[in-house]
């Protein structure tokens, strides 16, 4: 496997269903997916309550939450790595180097890419069912889970680049994970592994194998979303 | 329908805990030669099998290897730079520093050698003769174990290497061999990266057997009075391991293209 | 809150000296108004008159600038003041579901029990012809089922008063009938109506008093009889023959 076509070899790695591969295969959707599920549950009601809400400093939040979607994964590793260091403040419940970090790492990259996507989605649907709502006796509060129902299609597009993001991050999960073999190895380190091995076919079929893990994902939700709009308009 | 997420979210946390169920483990902070020649592949199945312990392996450059030994993250300590090891355990963070294996550093170049290495006298000679010629050199500039071998070996030639011609990366060694091949440029390694190292392109092996490109490697406790929380006694069975007759011995079955890579060197 | 006593309370709805302002533009000045509590009252004047601005300071979807609207008891702006009270908009705001989870969330919206949304959601769905669209999305549907949907919401609500601001404005003749028998049927359960429009035929078919405004200002308020018959103003008159009034 060390030389050749790298269309072959990801064909082959597929084909052969190789327990190390399938084991770094399921991590890495298991991190990612429990990363974009965790963001999912904080964002949506931070969005919508920051579209919902007039408060003071309410811009800047909406600015920075628009930044931090540029946030580079490096960056959010170091941060989820120094607050579970040993030496840092929740060292204690002993994480770093474990899955657990890794996906408290990448929720912290999927976050503000919901949050700021449903922030954006709640508040033009709510200029146009507001004058509706108010008129049922509908409380501002009580029109976020309204609102982020009938915005779930437009949310999903949010969700996907989200497990895009997480699933396509090398940095932060090789500083909080550590790249352990069989335990926190998923496929983005293994890739840049195999690259440093100077072994970059298989670096590269792992890639493509890992683009049709992401491309499978993505028509899934494109299916599912196409289906439900169309039975619902 | 938070609700039904917010169980969703509990679901995902439980499939991941399982993971972690493991108990008897302990992480390793060790350097990314060992790692990746897949020494540790080839020992740590034997390891498990007498003791019934799993190593984890963090496999980073030394410096960072010993920044996380620093702060406690990790239970025990693999590496290969003497003198920082032996700071470390002058600090008070390591307890006790045993010699494992050695293996030696090689100087890789482009097959046409510009700068002549080839027909060195000595590392120091071939350092010289790359700084003469003026040719491309690449440099981790990680403050990795092999980093502060070249450091050393610039040192003892009297050579500040000059921006011109040599390039610091800041990366790992197979990085910095992907580098070098796409270079064609001169780097100092270490033997067992090399060997199992694939994308050599025009690279080849040019200088070796000096005793200064000696590279041990040494395993170092963590001091329990300084990390409580370490898991002391398993790293200690790991430690002891690896000086026994049968760790040492693992260590010197392993080979790449049937080449042994590491030398048992316990007292 | 005890529901009979506010079942009981809403009505009379009083306006006084009512005056709303936006981006410096006077738009309703000093309006002086009571809505009984049983009839149907239509609210006519060209565009621009004020008519769907009065009916939403009304249910309290505005704020005036000055004066008061006051209702028996509770306050205008009230979450709990609004659910007493219906609202049909010229172009319904559906939600992006079903037709009968439309009925079902306002249902939610009003406090009723889980286990009563669906029987009370069908009932009004059959009440305008809607069973049989009754799962299909709401967004889908014609402007006249649209209408109806919307119409059918206001019923399962039953509410003690109900706006309906040009409702008709936008549909065919076969479903503009289906508005005004609705409405007939909501007076018949005893709901106070306040509608909007400038057809003329429908004002005469469903008014029992007119309220005309023009520019801003309230011009009349009397009986549908005497409107049509003998309008008080000269503006109203002219209104009526179908002059160009502004």
């Amino acid at each position: 496997m060390a030389a050749g076509n790298p269309f072959a070899i990801a064909l082959e790695l597929i084909l052969e269903r190789d327990p190390v591969l399938m084991g770094i295969v399921s991590l890495s959707l298991q991190v990612s997916l429990s990363a974009v599920l965790i963001a999912l549950v904080l964002a949506l009601p931070f969005g919508a309550a920051l579209a919902m809400f007039r408060f003071p400093g309410r811009g800047l939040l909406v600015t920075l939450l628009n930044a931090l979607m540029g946030l580079p994964p490096v960056v959010a590793g170091l941060m989820v790595y120094l607050m579970l260091s040993r030496a840092g403040p929740l060292g204690s419940w002993g994480l770093l180097f474990t899955p657990t970090a890794m996906v408290i790492a990448q929720t912290l990259l999927v976050f503000p890419i919901i949050a700021s996507l449903s922030r954006q989605v709640v508040e033009d649907l709510w200029e146009e069912y507001r004058e509706q709502l108010q008129s049922l006796g509908c409380s501002r509060l009580r029109a976020i889970p309204t609102l982020l129902w009938d915005a779930r299609f437009s949310l999903v597009t949010g969700v996907l680049a989200g497990f895009g993001r997480a699933s396509a991050e090398v940095g932060a999960v090789l500083i909080v994970g550590g790249n352990i073999d069989g335990v926190t190895r998923v496929m983005t380190t293994a890739i840049a592994l195999e690259t440093s091995k100077g072994n970059l076919p298989l670096a590269l079929g792992l890639g493509i194998v890992l683009l049709l893990l992401v491309a499978l994902v993505n028509a899934a939700a494109y299916l599912l979303g196409e289906s439900a709009r169309r039975r619902l308009g | 329908m938070s609700s039904r997420l917010y169980v969703g979210a509990l679901l995902a946390l439980a499939l991941t805990t399982p993971l972690q169920a493991e108990d008897r483990h302990i992480t390793v902070a060790s350097t990314t030669s060992t790692e990746q020649s897949g020494l540790f592949g080839h020992i740590i199945p034997q390891f498990r099998e007498a003791t019934g312990i799993n190593v984890r392996v963090v496999a980073v450059g030394t410096g960072q290897a010993f920044a996380i030994a620093r702060a406690g993250d990790a239970d025990i300590l693999f590496v290969h730079d003497t003198a920082g090891e032996e700071e470390f355990v002058a600090e008070g963070y390591g307890k006790e520093r045993r010699k494992v294996m050695y293996n030696d550093f090689v100087i890789i170049g482009p097959s046409g050698d510009p700068a002549g290495i080839a027909g060195a006298e000595s590392a120091v000679d071939a350092m010289t003769r790359i700084a003469e010629a003026e040719a491309v050199f690449v440099s981790r500039g990680d403050d990795s174990g092999t980093h502060r071998a070249e450091l050393r070996l610039w040192d003892d030639a009297g050579i500040a290497p000059d921006r011109g011609w040599y390039r610091e990366l800041g990366s790992g060694m197979g990085p910095t061999l992907n580098t070098a091949a796409g270079m064609d440029a001169y780097v100092v390694a270490d033997r067992a990266s090399w060997l199992s190292f694939d994308n050599r392109q025009d690279l080849t092996l040019l200088f070796e057997g000096d005793d200064v490109l000696f590279n041990p490697y040494a395993s170092v406790r963590i001091n329990p009075e300084r990390h409580p929380h370490v898991k002391h006694d398993l790293a200690a069975k790991w430690h002891d391991w690896l000086v026994s007759e049968e760790g040492q011995g693992a260590i010197a079955e392993f080979t790449i293209d049937g080449e042994q890579v590491f030398f048992p060197s316990a007292d | 809150m005890n529901d009979m006593t506010m079942a009981r309370g809403l009505l009379p709805l009083q306006l006084e000296n009512v005056t709303f302002r936006h981006r410096n533009q006077l738009l309703l000045r000093d309006i002086t108004l009571q809505f009984g509590v049983s009839g149907r009252t239509v609210i006519m004047g060209p565009n621009g008159a004020g008519k769907s601005l009065l009916m939403r300071l009304c249910h309290g979807l505005l704020r005036p600038t000055s004066g008061h609207v006051r209702w028996a008891r509770g306050d205008a702006l009230s979450n709990d003041v609004r659910r007493r009270q219906a609202m049909v908009f010229q172009r319904p705001v559906l939600l992006r579901r079903s037709a009968l989870a439309n009925i079902r969330h306002a249902l939610a919206l009003h406090g009723v029990p889980r286990s009563q949304r669906t029987g009370m959601a069908m009932d009004a769905l059959e009440r305008f012809g809607l069973v049989a669209l009754a799962s299909r999305p709401a967004r889908v549907l014609s402007g006249g089922e649209q209408q109806r949907l919307a119409l059918a919401r206001a019923w399962a609500l039953r509410p003690e008063i109900l706006f309906l601001d040009e409702p008709t404005s936008a549909l065919d003749p076969a479903a503009v009938k289906a508005v005004e028998d609705a409405v007939t049927a909501f007076q018949g359960l005893g709901i106070r109506i306040v509608m909007s429009t400038h057809d003329m035929g429908q004002a005469r078919r469903i008014a029992d008093d007119v309220v005309f405004l023009l520019g801003g200002r309230l011009r009349e308020h009397t009986s549908a009889t005497a409107f049509f018959e003998s309008p008080r103003t000269a503006e109203a008159a002219a209104f009526i023959r179908g002059a160009l009034i502004w």
